[in-house]
């Protein structure tokens, strides 16, 4: 079992301290690739976090049996079968959110936050704890994915949640937002450069929270003194 | 020596065992999956191909199987292709009533677009789809039956409607919409169904062949 303090700082180093977008910088290749828009960018975030509990409570669960120096091997091969037999589950069973999440199932498996995960928690944690950390770093990299996205989206195109249409039907097609109407698109947001752009001045804001409110932090200590 | 030799070689052999045991769990799995999901993910596949090509083709036109007569065609210039490609017969009855082509425009703005090209009898475009391309997001995708419904005005054309003067984008002086800003991806897709065309021409004869009869031996 695990206390709510536990569940409460794990979240809270899956969504802030330990960002796997912003913070860790892990798994840049897909969070730069598909946040060209809010649902791409919201169906990669999702599907990873799935990949990423199953993968970790798995690791989790065999880790006793694991010798140090075959570990990697054994978490890479696990993460690759658990990938596989839900791509080709979802594929099968699932066709229609297959074709909204399928083209992003193997690219998790380019996301090394999935390893780094198993490796950095899941190899030493209990099942529980691990599905729990795994969910809360995935949280964190949809987070991140999201507001890439709807920049990417906003600027780029001056919409959001273009391609709903792809996920809930033809008749979602009237719920995307045209913010900015008229607006004839930025096409740089929507290519690969404006997701550096767009990362890098995410990045640079949550440092420049962080050191400010370090800076706080330090301003306040001689008060409390 | 001998002793630390040993303690060695047990624990290679202990973890090389191990790792074995993984290996062999996780074949397993793959495989008990594979042979689970396989039927289902043919069958998608082969749901998916031939509501493609009834996308190019309406299925009024023929009543034959498409997908279980799928004929090998050379690489040839006027397809664009490189490598063998294929096209599907449509008969109605016994007659030809139509092809579905697969060309290649190999002058997009990056890298070569795969159309599907349905043509009729009288060598009519019934309809033409982009299978892949990579042509910028948001400029020259809209070639993608998915983003616009710009490559819809192909059908109903001929070599002879429009004039071949005119088989050109609009601004090019042709009859075929455009968007500013974004030719040379219409361009492509614009010529190479022309010469797909020229292709049918040269090949109705073949096609048009009744179906070779399955001779008693």
């Amino acid at each position: 079992m695990m206390t709510m303090n536990e569940f409460r700082s794990l979240f809270h180093n899956g969504l802030i301290k330990q960002n796997t977008g912003l913070v860790q910088l892990l798994g840049l290749c897909p969070l730069l690739a598909i946040s060209n828009n809010v649902i791409n960018a919201l169906s990669l975030g999702l599907a990873t976090t799935l990949v990423m509990a199953a993968s970790s409570g798995a690791v989790s669960g065999v880790r006793n049996f694991v010798p140090n120096e075959i570990r990697i091997p054994v978490f890479v091969l696990i993460i690759a079968v658990l990938v596989t037999v839900i791509d080709l589950s979802m594929n099968a069973f699932v066709h229609p959110l297959y074709l909204v999440l399928g083209i992003f199932i193997p690219l998790i498996t380019t996301n090394c936050i999935v390893l780094a995960r198993a490796d950095a928690f899941a190899a030493k944690n209990r099942p529980l704890q691990s599905v729990v950390d795994a969910i809360a770093m995935g949280f964190g990299l949809t987070l991140v994915l999201l507001v890439l996205g709807a920049i990417r989206e906003l600027a780029g195109k001056g919409t959001l949640f273009s391609g709903i249409d792809l996920v809930f039907g033809e008749a979602a097609k009237g719920w995307v937002l045209h913010v900015l109407p008229n607006y004839h698109g930025f096409l740089l947001a929507i290519l690969p450069p404006g997701a550096f752009i767009a990362l890098g001045l995410l990045i640079a804001a949550n440092n420049g929270y962080k050191a400010r409110a370090a800076r706080h932090a330090r301003a306040a200590v001689p008060v409390a003194a | 020596m001998t002793s630390q030799l040993q303690a060695a070689l047990k624990n290679a052999l202990r973890t090389g065992v191990i790792l074995f045991v993984f290996a062999a769990i996780g074949t397993a799995m793959l495989a008990f999956t594979h042979d689970n999901t396989e039927p289902t993910i043919t069958r998608g596949q082969l749901a998916e191909k031939r509501a493609l090509l009834g996308q190019v083709l309406p299925a009024t036109l023929y009543d034959n199987d498409l997908l279980a007569s799928p004929q090998s065609v050379p690489p040839d210039d006027l397809l664009g292709t490189r490598q063998a490609s294929t096209l599907w017969i449509a008969r109605r009855g016994r007659e030809f009533s139509g092809v579905v082509l697969e060309a290649i425009a190999p002058d997009g703005y990056s890298g070569n677009i795969y159309l599907l090209i349905g043509i009729d009898a009288d060598g009519t475009v019934t309809g033409v789809r982009v299978t892949a391309h990579r042509e910028t997001p948001g400029l020259g995708d809209y070639i993608d039956r998915a983003k616009s419904a710009w490559i819809d005005q192909f059908a109903g054309k001929s070599l002879t409607n429009p004039d071949p003067r005119h088989w050109k984008v609009a601004k090019d002086g042709g009859t075929f919409d455009s968007r500013a800003g974004a030719t040379i991806t219409p361009r492509a897709v614009v010529k190479a169904v022309h010469s797909a065309l020229d292709y049918f021409a040269q090949h109705r004869a073949a096609f048009a062949a009744p179906p070779k009869k399955e001779t008693a031996p």
